[in-house]
């Protein structure tokens, strides 16, 4: 008997009883709509999370001056100026791993237009600064390196203060906004970055280049930079080494000396990602024991079908059946109750997934390697708790199964 | 011509809780093709052993079994369930149907199990069910069907893989006297087809449509004899 007689033989068996096949497979259904919908959210969180992450730019370092220590008290991060200009021009041209590097100097101040005024925080920073965050231009073109090296007196404003000088919708490039009383011509609105993860607005900012912030805004120290370097790395890890080594290397200093600190942003998202992964994961679990409750149960009514049918098995033994052949139908009985239960789930799991969207708002997504693994695994299930009622289906004597009232 | 079933002083034990039953204690019997034998006993007797051995459904305990020339028994169970398939038809007291299940998909169960193709199996259980005259009752369930009509069915599902042997365990045990006479005159029937039939019964008139009537006591043979069977015509028709 090949195996597609098996399935059709199954099958008829299962028909016969439709109403018990189905309150069986519901173990199932439920076990399996509880994967998939946990799943789907879960993996909606997370690639929210990912993507709140990415927003920030990938694989990216702040790198952070050291500390001054005055009479015991020590001044926390950035309060002694420690890395220099040349510093970064190192890091920048000495260090494969690193894509780019450029210095953020910020100053708070008022930026005023002809008609409104918003205080906001002011970045002097290089062109690649936008390139490290991924940041397009939504009107207008960015300014030039070459506007560094001649300390121009243009702007880039972040959306929120284009809209606060000059409302929703307007374009201000080639308005002058007036910082500290210096007038700066408007080049670029970036573009909407929305918020950082701790409710930081990303766009509530201007930036000019990083050598007329120096000339104009904050004066001082022209060997240090009064300020952070951003780098963003081939990768983060890799990045944080080599540029570790290099200031160490640079500043004649012995590892637990650093007068610098390196935040590794991927950390910080990795942390994120592997919180909501754990969650995923205690979901899964849960849903895991539901889908092993589903099995027992398929197990329990597959051993009432044993003792209810014993006279077919011995029927069907008498007739030519051979261990092998009342085996593979319960078996395949089993797994096609549970592979049903799984394919009703599936679709239980994402009606349930996409009603809470519509509910919650929540974001799902469905990966089709879980609804793949979801079908495995319950037809695995049935393969499990099967055998053991199959078992003992096969090793009926035909002469006592045939005399069983 | 080596007879189609030969026994040589079969035994069979087997164990009932602590006490050992000796259900045959050597039996010797030979059945020619194309015979129709009864076997009769009270219960207790061994019939039932007898049969499930000739059924190639157990082993004997000790002695020799010949079905068709080759020694069954010492056959593994695939080889007997094998044997069951192609060479043996089982009709049961109680029918032993699929419920829920039409006629042709039972009568169609033996060719499932020795891997015939789907169109041959629907003409042979067709064909099968012509034969036992259930041709308009195809794709009746068994709970459609009256006990005489199930019971050929299953006469039908015997016949189905062209056996040598019919074994039939109290066939009419179900059934009223008239449509026991029915079932009867088709296994005469089968007989003159060249069809083996043994049939266990403990009622001495179905016995009588046998020709040749084995009775057992205690695990061995009390008598074998030879007789004209009696002409299976259901009362109220012998005038026509």
């Amino acid at each position: 008997m090949n195996l597609l007689e098996v399935i059709r033989v199954a099958l008829r068996a299962l028909l016969r009883n439709k109403l018990r096949s189905f309150l069986t497979t519901l173990g199932m259904i439920f076990g399996v709509g509880a994967v998939i919908a946990t799943v789907a959210i879960g993996e909606g969180a997370r690639s929210q999370v990912e993507a709140t992450f990415a927003s920030m730019g990938t694989n990216l370092l702040v790198i952070l001056p050291g500390t001054t220590t005055a009479g015991g008290a020590r001044g926390g991060s950035g309060t002694q100026p420690t890395l220099t200009w040349d510093d970064l021009k190192a890091i920048r041209t000495e260090l494969p791993s690193v894509r780019y590097a450029v210095a953020v100097l910020r100053s708070g101040s008022q930026v005023l237009s002809e008609d409104a005024n918003w205080t906001t925080q002011i970045q002097g920073t290089e062109p690649d600064f936008f390139e490290i965050r991924s940041w397009p231009m939504e009107l207008g073109t960015r300014f030039t390196q070459s506007d560094v090296d001649s300390g121009a007196k243009v702007a880039v404003l972040g959306a929120t203060v284009a809209e606060k000088l000059y409302g929703a919708n307007a374009n201000p490039i080639g308005h002058v906004v007036r910082i500290r009383n210096i007038p700066f011509q408007v080049v670029a609105v970036a573009g909407k970055k929305g918020q950082s993860p701790f409710g930081q607005d990303y766009d509530d900012t201007v930036f000019i280049p990083v050598s007329t912030f120096m000339a104009k805004v904050q004066g001082g120290l022209q060997k240090f930079i009064a300020g952070q370097i951003l780098v963003s790395g081939v990768t983060a890890a890799r990045a944080q080494e080599d540029v570790t080594a290099l200031l160490r290397d640079r500043h004649n200093l012995r590892p637990g000396e650093d007068d610098f600190f390196i935040r590794n942003l991927a950390e910080v998202a990795s942390a994120q990602e592997e919180s909501s992964r754990t969650v995923s994961l205690l979901l899964a679990i849960v849903a895991g024991v539901s889908l092993l409750v589903g099995g027992i149960g398929i197990m329990n009514i597959m051993l009432v079908s044993v003792t209810e049918r014993t006279r077919e098995i011995g029927t069907r033994m008498a007739i030519g059946a051979r261990a092998v052949d009342i085996l593979l139908q319960f078996l395949v009985e089993a797994v096609t109750l549970a592979t049903c239960g799984g394919l009703l789930g599936i679709i239980a799991g994402v009606a349930t997934a996409r009603w809470m969207t519509a509910l919650f708002h929540w974001p799902v997504l469905f990966r089709a390697d879980v609804v793949l693994v979801a079908v495995v695994f319950s037809a695995l299930v049935g393969v499990a708790f099967g055998l053991y009622p199959a078992q003992k289906a096969s090793r009926l004597d035909p002469i006592e199964a045939l005399r069983f009232e | 011509m080596a007879p189609l079933i030969a026994l040589e002083d079969v035994t069979k034990n087997y164990r009932m809780g602590d006490v050992e039953v000796r259900a045959l204690r050597g039996v010797s019997l030979t059945i020619e093709k194309g015979e129709f034998l009864a076997v009769m006993g009270q219960s207790g007797s061994g019939k039932s052993t007898l049969m499930n051995l000739i059924g190639c459904l157990d082993r004997p305990t000790s002695g020799r079994y010949r079905l068709d020339g080759t020694e069954v028994s010492a056959m593994r169970p695939d080889q007997l369930a094998r044997i069951r398939n192609r060479t043996l038809g089982f009709v049961f007291q109680s029918f032993n149907l699929l419920s829920r299940t039409s006629a042709l998909e039972n009568v169609e169960l033996p060719l499932l199990y020795a891997g015939v193709d789907r169109r041959t199996r629907h003409a042979r259980a067709r064909a099968s069910l012509e034969r036992v005259g259930l041709g308009d009752r195809m794709h009746h369930t068994p709970s459609q069907l009256s006990g005489g009509q199930q019971q050929r069915v299953a006469i039908a599902r015997a016949l189905v893989n062209d056996p040598r042997v019919i074994l039939a365990d109290e066939p009419t045990g179900n059934l009223d006297s008239r449509t026991s006479v029915e079932v009867m005159a088709l296994f005469q029937e089968l007989g003159r087809t060249g069809i083996t039939v043994v049939l266990v019964t403990h009622e001495a008139d179905i016995a009588a449509f046998a020709g040749r009537v084995v009775v057992l006591k205690d695990g061995r043979l009390l008598s074998d004899r030879r007789q004209t069977p009696a002409p299976a015509v259901p009362r109220g028709e012998e005038a026509a």
